[in-house]
């Protein structure tokens, strides 16, 4: 179900754009694009010479004319397509999502505790249904009463089921998720068309599109440019009839539209809609286009230890025997210990102890033969009591030493001290007693996640700062924080230490990222500049945010970030580009237009065209084809490499700078040859 | 030859030598730290008291705008006047006439502006007193106006969030009694004692060899030739301004003059940087515009040692390189480097004929004054700079993925279509000026004016065209030097110019004084790995990009049409 299609141009898209972008030809929708509007009423004049010239001579050949308004108005279609395709993929996303849920039959429980069956297109907000095991869940919202496990592989493309229940942090369902055991009671959380992705799809088609920040600062320097070269061209009469030399008015717009960045205006949307796409393709959802340019600010990143930066758990890493227990006996008692603990820390000490022992060298003793004893807070020590009397205990430091000091032993120095040691390394020491005698520490430590280590230097790269959030002493955490490469950490964290937090760094000016998923971090996500609730949080966590990740995986903020990125230097490179090649296409028109009447200028012919004709068509054609040839580039974004500021502007000066000033050349001598063949 | 090059590098050098402490000293009188002028301080309270200022009172931008704009329509109004009746006022031993209404609106405006287009001659066409207390007095305080914005720019831009940026009369009166005055004094003495005349006497007459009674027209000239330089006007005393052998008697004088009009233009860039505490920036760009001045100066130099093509074509040698409309005593390269200092800051002072330079010299000469930040002038040269700046840092931060920051201030949409409006203004006012004047020209030039249109160019053709292009590129950029040539004074060129002269120089002094208060404004954000920084060579690099690729994309069509077609065809 969940389809990752990395195709560009998917041919039912295509058709679909293609019709789109002759929709969009519609003035009232291209006034909203300034650079392709003005290009648009050149086309028009274009038809309207092309027309004239049909019967009159004095601005060029009728064909001359109409292969220019042709051009023309396939720059503006190539414009309009590339954002259609960019809408209809990001649609295509958004609807293999919404297919699921649709015409679902619901079981709504009425007020009067009746059951009727109907579509999930009638479900209102606050209504109240449930779900039994194999039912599909109709539509988005929160368990009020029960647990279950559901498979969310139509939504995350994960295959193992999941765990949903009341009044925790993971209370949310999400509709067209499948429920595998057990029953739950759920009440709707959105109006129809209102959930999260319906906002979605409203943002990707563009009717509720809102242009971000630094769209609109982009498209206002972009305007500018473009009346820059309205007076260029709108002045070059009056120079021409000084210097005795008519110009077309073919020329004359031919030039106009070279020069004016229609590039980047024409790619400008499809390039924020590829944002939020590849948002979606990430399986994050964005209440708006904003928030993904907003995360190629952050600054700060707040990221939970758990499950984030290490993997689940504690693990037993390592026994320590004292001196005088050999290791076989102490792991043995360990692992004897341990069989009846169910916490994940328990099952790594037995797992360790498995593969410590030398295979056959110990045998377990019947189940029937052992008495498991639970933890209670009380003792707070775990272990078991075998039938020939032994009593092994499992427990922390200082609750052994109870047991031992009270059944008379000593706690020796060497344990204290291996204590210690394992404490000051962000380890957890467990100690285990044989009848009140300590045998030997085990060490517990949390494992980094392989490679997180990369990724926070990469975000370090980025500028941004890492935080730790995490409930462990602050000892631990500094551990933790050190090894895994985090800038800074909060430990023995409550909910409100992340709120003020953020609002410490938010009032130096700093942009803050922070996920979380329970109703107590609902506060902190809305404080936060890009808040990313887990789908599987509760509705007040989703709400507050303005993102939901669907995979409810911890580390997507990093690549939200590189998503926001990637969406402002794909705006400013291909910026540059456009305006990069304004300098080839001015060596191609500007002698084309003069040379008739001033021979001399010929000089600046440089790239040694056939004739005026051929210089405007191959400055026009290239114009129009590097639209298209771009689109890919719009679609997936410029690659982002963590090198540093200065750095990344000096390569992607030299690719889209340099490289602007160099390819439009090289393709307008190309065009040239193979229109010189035809005039 | 060799000695040449070598007089211009000197020249250099002695700028840089005095600019650089020059600029640190102006950071310290600004920001209000000791320096060993404040003896001065009693005379300048004086200067308040008299007024009715109080130089504590805290402004924001728009009250330094408001400042500023009043006190320039006062002088405008008070030239205008004077100008127009200065034959029935003293101090006229000459017995020159009064302007005429739109000679003397042209004049006012382009003194006003620091631009001093001198559409009259000074022989001809002033009283004594006009030249001191009208033309002079207008060099020191336009200069100081250009000085006193850019100070509060600067102001803006040195703490983290402000919104009080000093005084402005302060720092008007500050930038005269601490810097233009006891300079012009010394100036004026080097001078007076090299042989321009400084007294109050009118023509002087002699009989030369040939028999001829020859009048000589001198006067206080001294006094105003200096300020002229130091406060980048470029208004002379005489007609031929710099050229004239009283107005610049000497190779000695030439350097002084060469020197005293960029000191205080470079000086500007220095004191940014130590002003705002981070002095790096500062050196970024005055290496920015140091490396514009070297692209524009090295063709000019060879373009003009080289001679003319097409006396070349003759057979004839010219070992002393282009010597038409240069003078003797100084030679075609301290004429180049005068003729490429003198447009990128916006001096207009000349010491040759620009209109006889070669065509190629003459694209460099119009494009310097296209970009007019290179240096620039007396303060609203950083100004005009921090325009390209606020572009470059936009489309730099875009390419490194960051919401533009410049100092810690997020530059958003008002900023930059603020900055956008200011870069258009410039195309818009020259081609559409030379546009308008193309226009008349062509399809009027018989109309019944007082002067035809028809009879404005002594060269039609591609230089004719370099002509209407140069003069309102030098008003628009508040210059005011001239390719002459051209009959400018009748109602025409006065009007157009008179209103391209203004616009051209207070929106470009408002419009980054509003970017700059709006920025301050704004919550300070710490740097991290991802900003960008401002104060490195890359992003020195990609400003110095956006200016020639901008200005480069604006006038290419009209600088083909003129120099670039004369040139060619020079070649053919």
């Amino acid at each position: 179900m969940k389809q990752q299609s990395n195709r560009l141009f998917e041919p039912a898209l295509v058709s679909a754009a293609l019709k789109q972008s002759f929709i969009k030809l519609d003035p009232r929708l291209m006034v909203r694009n300034p650079v392709m509007f003005t290009v648009e009423i050149g086309t028009a004049v274009m038809l309207y010479i092309s027309v004239y010239s049909f019967g009159n001579s004095g601005q060029g050949s009728f064909g001359y004319n109409l292969t220019i308004f042709l051009i023309l108005l396939l720059t503006v279609l190539f414009a309009n397509f590339a954002e259609a395709i960019a809408e209809a993929r990001g649609k295509a996303q958004a609807d293999s999502l919404r297919k699921t849920r649709e015409d679902t039959p619901a079981k709504v429980i009425k007020a009067d505790g009746s059951v009727e069956t109907r579509s999930s297109a009638t479900l209102r907000k606050g209504e109240v249904f449930f779900c039994e095991a194999g039912d599909i869940i109709p539509t988005d919202g929160e368990i009020i009463e029960g647990i279950a496990t559901i498979d969310e592989s139509a939504i995350t493309g994960e295959s193992a089921p999941v765990i949903r229940e009341s009044g925790g942090d993971k209370s949310s369902v999400t509709g067209g998720t499948k429920v595998l055991s057990d029953r739950i009671k759920v009440e709707v959380s959105s109006q129809p068309g209102e959930s999260f992705l319906d906002k979605m799809i409203a943002l990707v088609e563009g009717a509720s599109r809102q242009k971000t920040p630094n769209e609109i600062a982009l498209t206002i320097l972009l305007a500018s440019f473009t009346l820059i070269f309205i007076i260029v061209c709108v002045t070059l009469k009056p120079f021409g009839d000084y210097a005795n030399t008519p110009i077309t008015v073919a020329a004359l717009i031919s030039l106009f539209v070279c020069l004016i960045p229609t590039t980047i205006g024409g790619l400008l949307s499809a390039i924020g809609i590829a944002g939020m796409d590849r948002a979606l393709r990430a399986n994050v959802i964005t209440k708006s286009g904003k928030a993904v340019e907003t995360a190629g600010d952050i600054d700060t990143l707040l990221l939970d230890k758990t499950g984030t930066i290490t993997i689940g758990n504690r693990k037993a890493t390592h026994f320590y025997s004292l001196p005088g227990v050999t290791e076989e006996h102490f792991v043995k008692s360990s692992l004897l210990a341990s069989l009846s603990d169910e916490t994940p820390e328990g099952k790594s000490i037995v797992e360790l102890a498995r593969q410590t022992l030398r295979p056959g060298a110990f045998n377990l003793p019947e189940s029937s033969s052992m008495t498991f004893v639970k933890f209670t807070a009380e003792t707070r020590s775990s272990g078991v009591d075998l039938s020939d009397g032994t009593r092994i205990r499992k427990g922390a430091a200082d609750a052994i030493r109870n047991i031992a000091l009270n059944s008379g032993n000593e706690f020796s120095e060497d344990i204290a001290k291996e204590v210690t040691r394992i404490s000051s390394n962000g380890g957890t020491p467990l100690v285990v007693s044989e009848n009140g005698k300590p045998l030997g520490v085990i060490e517990l430590q949390d494992i980094i996640k392989p490679g997180i280590q990369e990724r926070f230097e990469r975000l370090r790269r980025m500028g941004v700062k890492t935080v730790m959030v995490t409930g462990d002493n602050p000892l631990t955490a500094k551990y933790i924080a050190e090894k895994a490469g985090v800038d800074d950490f909060i430990a023995e964290a409550k909910p409100e230490d992340k709120m003020n937090y953020i609002k410490h760094e938010q009032a130096q000016g700093k942009l803050v990222a922070m996920m979380g998923d329970g109703t107590n971090d609902a506060p902190a996500l809305a404080q936060a500049d890009v808040g990313v609730a887990m789908n599987s949080g509760t509705q007040a966590a989703k709400e507050a945010g303005n993102m939901v990740d669907l995979d409810n995986d911890p580390t997507k903020l990093i690549e939200i970030v590189e998503i926001g990125k990637q969406l402002l230097i794909t705006r400013g490179t291909l910026t540059t580009f456009s305006i990069a090649n304004d300098v080839a296409k001015y060596f191609a028109i500007v002698p084309a237009l003069f040379i008739a009447s001033i021979p001399a200028l010929q000089g600046l012919n440089i790239m040694a065209l056939h004739s005026p004709e051929s210089a405007i068509l191959s400055a026009v054609i290239f114009n129009a084809i590097i639209i298209p040839i771009l689109i890919p580039l719009a679609l997936k974004g410029v690659a982002y490499k963590p090198l540093g500021a200065s750095a990344l502007l000096r390569r992607n000066l030299l690719l889209y700078g340099i490289g602007g000033v160099i390819v439009p050349f090289i393709g307008i001598k190309m065009i040239d040859y193979l229109v010189a063949l035809f005039i | 030859m060799n000695t040449e090059l070598l007089g211009i590098a000197a020249t250099f050098l002695i700028t840089l030598v005095i600019a650089i402490p020059l600029g640190k000293y102006l950071a310290k009188v600004f920001a209000g730290e000791k320096v060993w002028t404040d003896f001065l301080s009693p005379f300048e309270n004086g200067i308040y008291k008299l007024s009715g200022i109080n130089p504590r009172e805290q402004m924001n931008w728009k009250q330094h705008m408001k400042a500023m704009l009043t006190i320039n329509s006062v002088w405008l109004i008070y030239g205008f006047f004077v100008l127009l009746y200065q034959d029935k006022l003293p101090l006229n031993p000459d017995g020159n006439p009064g302007m005429s209404a739109d000679l003397s609106f042209n004049t006012i405006i382009s003194f006003v502006v620091n631009c001093n287009l001198q559409h009259y001659s000074g022989e001809t066409g002033v009283s004594y007193l006009t030249q001191h207390f009208v033309l002079m007095f207008l060099h020191f305080t336009s200069a100081a106006t250009g000085i006193a914005s850019a100070i509060v720019v600067f102001k803006a831009f040195r703490d983290k969030t402000v919104t009080s940026l000093g005084n402005f009369w302060e720092f008007f009166v500050r930038s005269i009694t601490r810097l233009l005055l006891p300079l012009s004094i010394i100036i004026a003495l080097i001078l007076a004692f090299s042989g321009t005349p400084a007294s109050y006497k009118g023509k002087d007459q002699y009989v030369s060899l040939q028999g001829d009674t020859v009048n000589v027209s001198r006067g206080p000239a001294a006094q105003m030739i200096a300020i002229k330089h130091l406060g980048t006007n470029g208004g002379g005393w005489f007609g031929a301004n710099s050229a004239h052998p009283l107005e610049n008697p000497s190779y000695l004088t030439n350097m002084v003059e060469m020197i005293a009009q960029v000191i205080i233009p470079v000086a500007m860039v220095i004191a940014f940087g130590y002003f705002i505490r981070r002095k790096k920036l500062g050196w970024i760009i005055f290496g920015v515009m140091t490396a514009g001045l070297f692209l524009l100066l090295i063709p000019t130099i060879s373009s003009e040692l080289s001679g003319n093509p097409s006396i070349a074509k003759m057979g004839i040698s010219q070992s002393t390189g282009a010597m038409e409309g240069k003078e003797v005593r100084f030679g075609p390269a301290a004429s180049a480097y005068w003729s490429t200092v003198t447009t990128i800051i916006s001096t207009g002072s000349v010491n040759s004929m620009h209109d006889s330079t070669m065509p190629l010299t003459g694209l460099w000469q119009m494009l310097a004054m296209m970009i007019n930040s290179f240096y620039g002038g007396c303060g609203v040269g950083v100004l005009n700079y921090l325009i390209y700046l606020i572009i470059a840092v936009f489309i730099s931060g875009l390419m490194v993925g960051r919401t533009p920051e410049f100092l810690g201030h997020k530059v958003e949409a008002r900023e930059v279509k603020i900055a956008a409006l200011i870069t258009l203004l410039s195309p818009l006012l020259i081609m559409a000026g030379t546009a308008l004047a193309c226009f008349v020209y062509t399809d009027y030039g018989h109309a019944d004016w007082a002067v035809k249109p028809a009879s404005w160019l002594n060269n039609p053709g591609f230089h004719g065209f370099s002509e209407m292009l140069y003069e309102m590129t030098s008003s628009n950029a508040n210059n005011g030097s001239g390719f002459e040539g051209l009959g400018d004074n009748n109602i025409f060129w006065n009007v157009s110019t008179g209103f391209v002269l203004i616009l051209g120089r207070f929106l470009p002094i408002i419009g980054p004084v509003a970017i700059a208060g709006l920025l301050g404004q704004k919550k300070y954000i710490p740097e991290s790995a991802g900003t960008l920084r401002t104060d490195t060579i890359t992003f020195g690099i990609m400003t110095l990009a956006v200016i020639l690729v901008l200005n480069a994309l604006s006038y290419f069509p009209a600088l083909a049409l003129g120099p670039l077609a004369e040139y060619f065809s020079m070649l053919k």
